[in-house]
């Protein structure tokens, strides 16, 4: 093949969804084999490294964000009947959340509220603009849910995600130290803070590090979480005038 | 068959809540009503169709990878983040930290209370 068709099989590439769509996934095939080697740090989280590397990607070959989008729609799309399949576990779990009622109950309001308020209240504090302000307010929240609720409440869902994915990182890093601090050794109880305060990447972590007890928490709390702030949220930021 | 069928129930879902917040003007995403749906759904049936749970759990298991599209979106914020990095920065880290101690401690203060040191089945 000589330069010329190789620059037409780029041209070609470039535009059309099937390049970028293939990039998504190798990217991630390969930042799931880097988190492997790294010893499944939070640090190096697959999503994190993929990302970056998609990054670096679009960065090397001067694409923009737009054409990259057109190939990589396909799987973001997912992320709407992925939520709603959200409700499989959360019904699994039901015997649990009726034993527990009143303690999941207080417990999922106490949470919601401090990371919804601690997030607009230092930031607003902080002296960050609005959209920033209101892309930062559903940041616990699992990033489909966390999304929808940006895109409703006029932040930026794609800042939304990045700092969604940021939050799960920073909670899997605070969250065993804050139990280690506070003597918090329940399983039970670990599991439902991460999974409230950094939905699947906490769920993830609990799974991985401290069994299946917490983990089973950990996602009751993405889901029952997501859910509610998904109504509270609103009302909440309008209380800052926002 | 079973995954067309699953898919469709999900879909279904989230058609109907995208169709009700919408109508409403409601500040819900329409796949988080489509969730409530599909739950409501499922305890009034009172069990999971197993086209259902293939397909969903199969979703739910590469979740992470629907993440990336979207991250890869933050190139288009490098502006905004290298101007507000460090607001971004304090806030995630003292909002987390305070939202697990908070969390965990009013869960562990209620659980003392109602059953002492009760273990939970796995």
């Amino acid at each position: 093949m000589n330069g010329l068709g190789l620059e037409q099989a780029w041209v070609y590439l470039s535009a059309s969804p099937l390049l970028h769509l293939l990039a998504t996934l190798l990217a991630f095939i390969a930042a799931t084999r880097i988190n492997r080697w790294a010893g499944g740090t939070p640090l190096l989280h697959p999503v994190i490294v993929a990302i970056a590397l998609l990054i670096g990607f679009l960065l090397v070959t001067g694409t923009d964000y737009p054409t990259y989008f057109a190939g990589a729609q396909f799987l973001h799309f997912l992320l709407g009947p992925a939520t709603v399949a959200l409700a499989i576990p959360l019904y699994d779990h039901r015997e649990r959340v009726r034993r527990m009622l009143w303690p999941i109950a207080i417990g999922t309001m106490a949470g919601i509220a401090t990371a919804v308020v601690s997030a607009v209240g230092i930031a607003m504090i902080l002296g960050a603009d609005t959209e920033t302000v209101l892309s930062l307010a559903p940041k616990s929240v699992t990033s489909p849910i966390a999304m929808g609720i940006a895109e409703k409440l006029g932040g930026i869902p794609s800042l939304t995600a990045g700092l969604v994915l940021l939050t799960g990182v920073v909670g899997c890093i605070v969250g065993p130290w804050i139990f280690r601090l506070t003597r918090v050794t329940d399983p039970t109880i670990q599991g439902y803070s991460m999974g409230l305060a950094a939905h699947g990447f906490g769920t993830a972590y609990c799974f991985a590090s401290v069994g299946a007890v917490a983990g089973a928490f950990s996602g009751l709390a993405m889901g029952l979480s997501g859910l509610v702030t998904a109504f509270v949220l609103p009302p909440i930021v309008q209380l800052f005038g926002l | 068959m079973s995954l067309i069928i699953g898919m469709s129930i999900l879909l279904g879902c989230q058609f109907l809540g995208e169709v009700i917040s919408r109508a409403f003007t409601l500040p819900v995403p329409g796949p988080v009503l489509g969730m409530l749906i599909l739950l409501i759904g499922l305890m009034i049936r009172g069990s999971v169709p197993g086209s259902l749970r293939t397909m969903g759990e199969g979703l739910l298991k590469y979740l992470t990878l629907l993440f990336v599209p979207a991250g890869v979106g933050l190139i288009q914020h490098f502006g905004l983040i290298s101007r507000e990095i460090w607001v971004l920065i304090i806030t995630l880290i003292v909002s987390t930290s305070v939202t697990i101690l908070v969390t965990s401690q009013t869960l562990q203060r209620l659980a003392r209370k109602r059953t002492p040191a009760k273990e939970h089945d796995a």
